[in-house]
């Protein structure tokens, strides 16, 4: 069958900083992936293209790029499910990451995020005489995190990444999530410390982009909500991002909706004078428009309200604590 | 066709508009709404920070009494509850002692959910139940000339598996259907599934302030006139908080932004006013003027 690749190409050496999209048109066989694909190009039709794989069995991480508009494994990716009429199938380097050539991006930026989290055990006490032990239900929730093979499809697609460098970003979250919640790691507590300032657990937006993208599962996003939780029991709670929960909960328990002018209140701090103040000029502007709901004890209460905060509590109290809790 | 009716907390908060709006269309286009009363939030994905239990159970508290009004879809004006309440339902559904263990929370009230209920967003509802031929045959000002840039955010197309878009890949395109159907043209522009910024708006302010910035200037460079959103947490970052997005950006783009049943009323000649958007933080007047509508 015939496919067409739109392959963005970019030579730093032969164009300067301007990429351009080449097309290609090529018969091949209806089980082949766009890497396939891709490497047919490279073989037959023009060997100066640049992209970058190994194990083609989405094992070892290596072809991950932009294929019509989100990060694949090209190895993954059956170019009869991205063009089943036969339609071009966009094809782009990675996002977030410096492009080298063509489809190859430089992963100094992923590694050093990773390598941020310190992604190794550090046991404490002193060192077992056979191996350390940890029960199979204790790793259970491990088996998500530990199942990255490090591609930086997450990373390529990451919203808050985008305008954001310094955000510590999805991959080395989980990864940090993977050793906070091990049980043969003694650092958990420190760990959470470092994720719970400027530019750790907090900075995600919650846009689910990393868990749509991740070709292995790990969701990287529901790791972090694991992370925020944890910081939240280990009674880290000095900041804007626990403060916002905090208010929400007190919120729907109160009323049983949402408060948004509590929200951002609470959430600022609600003895942040100068921010307040800052925005008392955009509150009278809601307010004249009817669009800021009254603050704390005047919030209309729902029907129904006694029950959910019944439930809430209920629930609240039964939760287990976390590792790094204590 | 009669809907267990969810509108949110934010339709009732921060955007009333969007309330007004859909009331405004909703007799028009033929959907009999019946409120769930007694619901609480969803939890907007930050309860669930606390514990994914805890914001599951309080969604299948609101199915089971959508269950109990004898109704099976529950419609919402919002993709984040469009969201979250797909998620929760999700996972209910594919693990039934999860369930089980849920509805034994769910018994002191007397309430039980056993899985019937369908999540559908306004938009949905639209094309799939409503038609988009029949929405065109109702037009009676279509938006001739109007160039609008849907943007969907993230609630109501991520994780797709959670959201059906796996057996109904065409949901990735509804709006553009919608605008068509009202007579404008749909605008194709890079953030058009991105995250609007809100969930960082108290958190990182900068961050969220620089998403809302590249949007409207990504919709503004793609030719629109305006952007249009089925969640009102989007249309509150990119209208309400886009004056400050501007500032910091230096720039004194004002991009209007609609809310999706606003959109659908204008093109059935429903009135600015009745639909809200003279509400808006953003002058939504250029609009109004190309597409002839008064007051």
């Amino acid at each position: 069958m015939k496919t067409t690749l739109q392959v963005n190409r970019y030579d730093p050496e032969a164009s300067g900083e301007k990429s351009t999209v080449q097309e290609y048109t090529l018969d091949v066989p209806e089980h082949y992936t766009v890497l396939d694909a891709l490497i047919q190009v490279r073989e037959q039709d023009d060997p100066s293209l640049a992209v970058r794989c190994s194990c083609r069995a989405a094992i070892c991480g290596s072809c991950a790029m932009r294929i019509n508009d989100q990060a694949r494994l090209g190895c993954k990716t059956r170019v009869t499910v991205m063009a089943p009429k036969g339609e071009p199938i966009r094809v782009e380097p990675m996002g977030n990451q410096h492009v080298v050539k063509d489809l190859v991006v430089d992963l100094d930026l992923f590694w050093g995020k990773v390598r941020a989290v310190q992604p190794y055990l550090q046991p404490k006490g002193p060192e077992p005489e056979e191996e350390y032990i940890a029960s199979n239900e204790s790793m259970l929730n491990l088996l998500t995190p530990m199942g990255c093979i490090m591609c930086g499809a997450c990373v390529s697609d990451c919203t808050a990444l985008e305008v954001d460098k310094n955000f510590i970003g999805p991959a080395a979250l989980a990864k940090s999530y993977r050793f906070v919640a091990d049980p043969r790691d003694g650092q958990a507590r420190q760990r959470l410390e470092v994720m719970n300032e400027y530019a750790g657990a907090w900075d995600c937006t919650r846009c689910y982009m990393c868990v749509e993208v991740c070709p292995k599962g790990v969701a990287p996003m529901d790791r972090i909500m694991e992370l925020r939780e944890h910081i939240m029991d280990a009674g880290m709670t000095n900041t804007p991002g626990y403060r916002h929960v905090a208010s929400f909960a007190r919120s729907v328990e109160h009323s049983g909706w949402l408060n948004e002018t509590d929200l951002a209140v609470d959430s600022w701090g609600r003895f942040n004078l100068p921010k307040l103040l800052s925005e008392a000029p955009f509150g009278i502007k809601m307010l004249m428009r009817g669009k800021m709901p009254l603050p704390g004890p005047l919030h209309k209460k729902r029907p129904g309200h006694e029950n959910i905060a019944r439930l809430m509590k209920r629930l609240e109290r039964k939760q287990p604590a976390k590792a790094g809790a204590h | 066709m009669k809907y267990a009716f969810y509108p949110g907390c934010v339709s009732r908060g921060g955007t009333p508009e969007l309330y007004t709006a859909t009331m405004a269309i909703a007799g028009r286009l033929g959907l009999e709404l019946e409120e769930i009363v007694g619901t609480s939030c969803t939890g907007a994905g930050v309860l669930q920070e606390k514990g994914q239990k805890l914001g599951d159970t309080l969604n299948a508290r609101t199915f089971a009494m959508a269950e109990r009004m004898g109704l099976t879809t529950i419609m919402n004006i919002c993709s984040t509850c469009q969201g979250v309440m797909s998620q929760a339902n999700y996972r209910m559904l594919q693990n039934e002692a999860y369930l089980d263990e849920i509805n034994k929370e769910l018994q002191i009230e007397g309430l039980q959910y056993t899985g019937r209920i369908v999540i559908k967003n306004l938009a949905w509802v639209v094309v799939e139940e409503v038609g988009i031929e029949k929405l065109k045959s109702m037009v009676t000002r279509p938006l001739k000339d109007v160039k609008v840039a849907p943007f969907y955010g993230c609630y109501i197309l991520r994780p797709s598996w959670a959201l059906g878009l796996d057996d109904n890949p065409g949901r990735g395109q509804y709006l553009e259907q919608i605008i068509e159907a009202c007579g404008g043209e749909p605008v194709n522009f890079p953030g058009r599934t991105k995250c609007c910024g809100f969930p960082l708006g108290v958190i990182n302010e900068k961050n969220s302030l620089t998403m809302v910035a590249n949007h409207t200037h990504d919709a503004h460079d793609h030719g629109a006139d305006t952007m249009v959103t089925p969640c009102p947490l989007c249309h509150l970052n990119l209208d309400a908080q886009q004056p400050k997005a501007q500032a910091l950006r230096g720039s004194g783009l004002k991009m209007p932004v609609l809310h999706l049943p606003q959109l659908i009323g204008l093109a059935l000649g429903i009135g600015a006013k009745e639909l809200g958007i003279y509400r808006h933080m953003v002058s939504a007047k250029a609009i109004l003027d190309k597409a002839s509508v008064r007051a």
